[in-house]
């Protein structure tokens, strides 16, 4: 039980990194489906990064916060890219949103593949620098297991959503961001640019969501790369519609994701063939909150108004 | 009051264009400080493209701004705010799921952002000038009334010296335009420059110090309110008589087709449309509709045909064949086909309610007739045969019957879709704005058209913006304003300024809501 409840937290935190990301991004009016792929991409990334310098320095040379630093940034660049790619293709040159995300899903799991192909598909070395924490954490029995024994991007993934629900709902720039999403007539009138925001937003959200698919790897599978990330994508778009687009509720949605998603091999007594159809469990709840939240047709959980919709000033 | 560096905002010669539409030529405009400047003009005579140049929304092909009389470039919104021009435009540029005071933020500069404190300031700010709102409400809590003061609110608050207000009184009660009307005037007492645009003639000399007038995009001229009436600011709008020339024969065995009795519509919103609307369409005539848009032409033709839910009266179908009396009202459109009752609908937006842009004019063709195909497979052999007719009797410009209908220009377009309005042989057919945006050339073609079915017994409905068209076309033009029914004239005696008044002609004694 305890060890479904850390497994659960940890995977969890790849789809909340992965979500935040896309929130931000919808906050703009993007429908970025493209998120799937830039995950893929985050992720190798930073593996390859991590491989490039074990590599380099080897194995005696390894200073651990470089181990941890250098990925991330790595992520952050290559996914913070894909962003730039969707932003390009969309806002400056109006290519519709959905193709755009889609066709960035394909393009962003070949890259993967590409990058990934080209090294020993096992960061378990770099995975133990990830995963280190805090050595009392092993003092407190299960308080310390659940809540002090995760690595960095773990409470990295908590963090960066307690400041977006901040950043989106109590500052300026929030304001501004959301304005952007829900009718960018209104604020393009009211003078913000909406082409910088969209862009911005973007690729910060893409670099948070590529973060997740770092996170996969290192936290939840200990190194051991699966070809399955963007599977994980999916369910982070479907965490945002879960969430309402509230990246504080996201904590908690992300990790009840984990568990239905993993609830399967820990439940024991079904065959193999009926476990899978746990799996499904995380969209089903999905389209259950899409029933309510559309029943009771409540303004304050709906997606922003623009989303998908690509905006031209002198369109009539 | 007459010396130069009173002048607030001034445009010489400004000309825009949209494709081949001219939307604004050689336009000069001036307004001063302390003053209020009515812009009238008649629908698509260019009044918002100008003002939209104005805040900053377009940019301007040929001409100048100036403001306090230096020459400035707005490339944005932005650029209108820093010389502090403010729009309120007449859809409200606000975010839904914002509260009052958040949308009056919105794109707020160089101050710590601190909501508590700008509400104290925008509460301060509805004082001084008589608002009265709930600045936390959320957007879609609020009235239309309410929401347009917000936007006044949003302009004040963000310092414009320069305010524009595009149709504010189209959506308001008469008590709501009374209370707008004086806060303008404390602005203007104020010394803020002021320009309004508006329909409405009592309206224009009730509020204005100038007024200038827009004809088809050009700038005919300024006159002083106080110089001015309601008979000579028509003439000015309308402009002389273009002479046309269509033939129009006397009616023939006119019978009552379609009777309207008392019908009430409301839209989406819950703002009545359709207000008590009564009239009788006969066969071998045309009925023309006159009207400022969204006076509720659009819905009438919508109500008839079945597209919009009726909240009170009928509407009355005599069948020719049968001889029978038929209720349309709250029929589905297939219904009403399934009656044997035939109406056909030139919609007002052709490629987005008309026909499919992406497909051909043969494959459009069949949108109408797919029904009557009986095997499993298409059967194009018909459609074709007409869509190659319709080419051929209409001239319709395109390389062939398969090429998208989204490729051909506007009137090829409008061809095709009043072709096959046209031969689904309808005994009532019921076109809105058939030649907009149509060279004067298709615009005959569409009118003889309408002419043709008109002799061969049809019923023809027919909305028209050019008050010299549906004088020269129509037997009989029903004029709405408001979505009241203000007078019905025989078109073969009525007069241009009769139409204009009837037009601007606001509802009297009764007060909706």
């Amino acid at each position: 039980m305890l060890a479904f409840l850390v497994s659960a937290i940890r995977l969890g935190m790849t789809f909340l990194l992965g979500s935040t990301g896309e929130t931000i991004t919808e906050k703009s009016g993007h429908l970025n489906l493209g998120t799937p792929g830039v995950m893929c991409v985050g992720a190798a990334c930073g593996c390859y990064a991590e491989y490039l310098y074990f590599k380099a320095v080897g194995v005696f040379g390894i200073n651990p916060v470089v181990a941890v630093i250098l990925p991330i940034l790595a992520t952050l660049i290559g996914s913070a890219l894909m962003g730039v790619i969707f932003c390009f293709l969309t806002v400056t040159l109006r290519v519709n949103q959905n193709v755009t995300g889609l066709a960035l899903t394909t393009f962003g799991v070949g890259v993967s593949d590409f990058l990934i192909a080209n090294t020993t598909p096992i960061f378990s070395k770099g995975s133990k620098y990830f995963t280190a924490h805090l050595s009392f954490a092993d003092d407190l029995g299960w308080f310390g297991q659940i809540f002090f024994s995760h690595g960095i991007l773990i409470y990295l993934a908590i963090i960066i959503a307690l400041l977006s629900a901040f950043v989106l709902n109590k500052t300026k720039i929030g304001l501004h961001l959301r304005a952007v999403g829900e009718n960018p007539a209104t604020a393009d009138a009211a003078g913000i640019s909406v082409s910088k925001y969209r862009y911005a937003a973007t690729c910060i959200g893409c670099g948070i969501s590529g973060l997740g698919g770092l996170s996969f790897i290192m936290d939840y599978l200990n190194g051991n790369w699966e070809y399955c990330i963007d599977a994980i994508g999916w369910l982070a778009i479907a965490l945002v519609i879960f969430t309402v687009w509230k990246p504080n509720l996201a904590i908690i949605g992300s990790i009840i994701f984990g568990a239905l998603y993993i609830v399967s091999t820990y439940i024991q007594g079904f065959a193999i063939e009926t476990k899978e159809i746990f799996k499904m469990l995380p969209y089903i709840v999905t389209v259950i909150v899409l029933l309510f939240t559309s029943i009771r047709d409540s303004k304050n959980s709906q997606p922003p108004q623009s989303l998908g919709l690509n905006y031209f000033r002198e369109e009539r | 009051m007459n010396s130069s560096n009173n002048i607030a905002l001034e445009c010489r010669n400004i000309t825009k264009t949209f494709g081949s539409v001219v939307a604004n030529k050689n336009v000069n405009l001036s307004v001063k400080k302390g003053e209020i400047l009515s812009i009238l003009g008649e629908n698509g005579s260019g009044k918002t493209t100008l003002m939209n140049m104005i805040s900053g929304i377009y940019f301007p092909d040929e001409g100048s701004i100036l403001v306090d009389g230096k020459e400035v470039t707005i490339r944005s919104p932005k650029d209108a705010f820093d010389l502090k021009i403010g729009m309120i435009h007449q859809h409200f540029k606000l975010v839904d799921v914002f509260s009052g005071t958040e949308n009056i933020v919105l794109g707020m500069r160089n101050k710590k952002f601190n909501i508590k404190k700008a509400y104290q300031e925008i509460k301060e700010t509805c004082d001084k000038y008589g608002f009265e709102i709930d600045l936390n409400k959320k957007i879609y809590d609020l009235s239309v009334s309410e929401k347009q003061t917000i936007e006044i609110v949003k302009v004040i608050y963000k310092g414009a010296d320069i305010l524009i207000l595009d149709e504010p009184t189209a959506v308001l009660t008469p008590q709501e335009i009374t209370k707008l009307f004086n806060v303008l005037r404390k602005m203007r007492d104020d010394g803020k420059a002021i320009i309004i645009i508006t329909h409405k003639l009592n309206e224009v000399l009730e509020i204005s110090d100038r007024v200038s007038v827009l004809r088809k995009g050009e700038y005919i001229g300024t006159v002083e309110t106080k110089n001015a009436t309601e008979q000579s600011l028509t003439e000015m709008m309308v402009g002389e008589k273009i002479s046309l020339d269509i033939e129009r024969s006397e009616p023939k065995n006119s019978v009552d087709r379609l009777i309207v009795k008392g019908v009430d519509c409301f839209n989406s919103d819950g703002i009545k449309v359709l207000d008590d609307i009564s009239f009788t369409a006969k066969s071998g005539e045309i009925l023309g509709i006159a009207g400022i848009s969204g006076s509720g032409q659009r819905e009438l033709l919508e109500a008839i045909a079945g597209l919009q839910k009726l909240s009170g009266g009928e509407v009355i179908y005599h069948d020719p064949k049968t001889d029978k009396e038929e209720n349309l009202r709250n029929k589905t459109p297939i219904e009403i086909r399934n009656l044997g009752v035939r109406l056909s609908f030139v919609p007002e937006d052709r490629l987005g309610m008309g026909l499919v842009g992406n497909m051909g004019i043969t494959d459009n063709m069949m949108l109408r007739s797919y029904k009557k195909g009986k095997s499993f497979f298409l059967q194009k052999r018909e459609p074709k045969k007409l869509a190659n007719k319709i080419i051929e009797d209409l001239k319709v410009v395109t390389p062939d019957a398969n090429t998208p209908v989204r490729r051909l220009s506007g009137g090829n377009v409008q061809k095709v879709l009043v072709g096959r309005e046209i031969a689904a042989s309808p005994t009532v057919l019921m076109a809105a704005y058939p030649v907009r945006g149509l060279d004067i050339n298709s615009s005959y073609t569409i009118y003889n058209l309408l002419t043709e079915q008109k002799e061969k017994g049809v019923a023809v409905i027919f909305v028209g913006e050019d008050l010299d068209v549906l004088i020269d076309l129509c037997d009989r033009i029903l004029v709405l304003s408001g979505g009241r029914v203000t007078g019905i004239v025989d078109g073969r005696t009525t007069k241009k300024e009769e139409l204009g008044l009837l037009m601007t002609k606001t509802k009297q004694g009764k007060e909706n809501d």
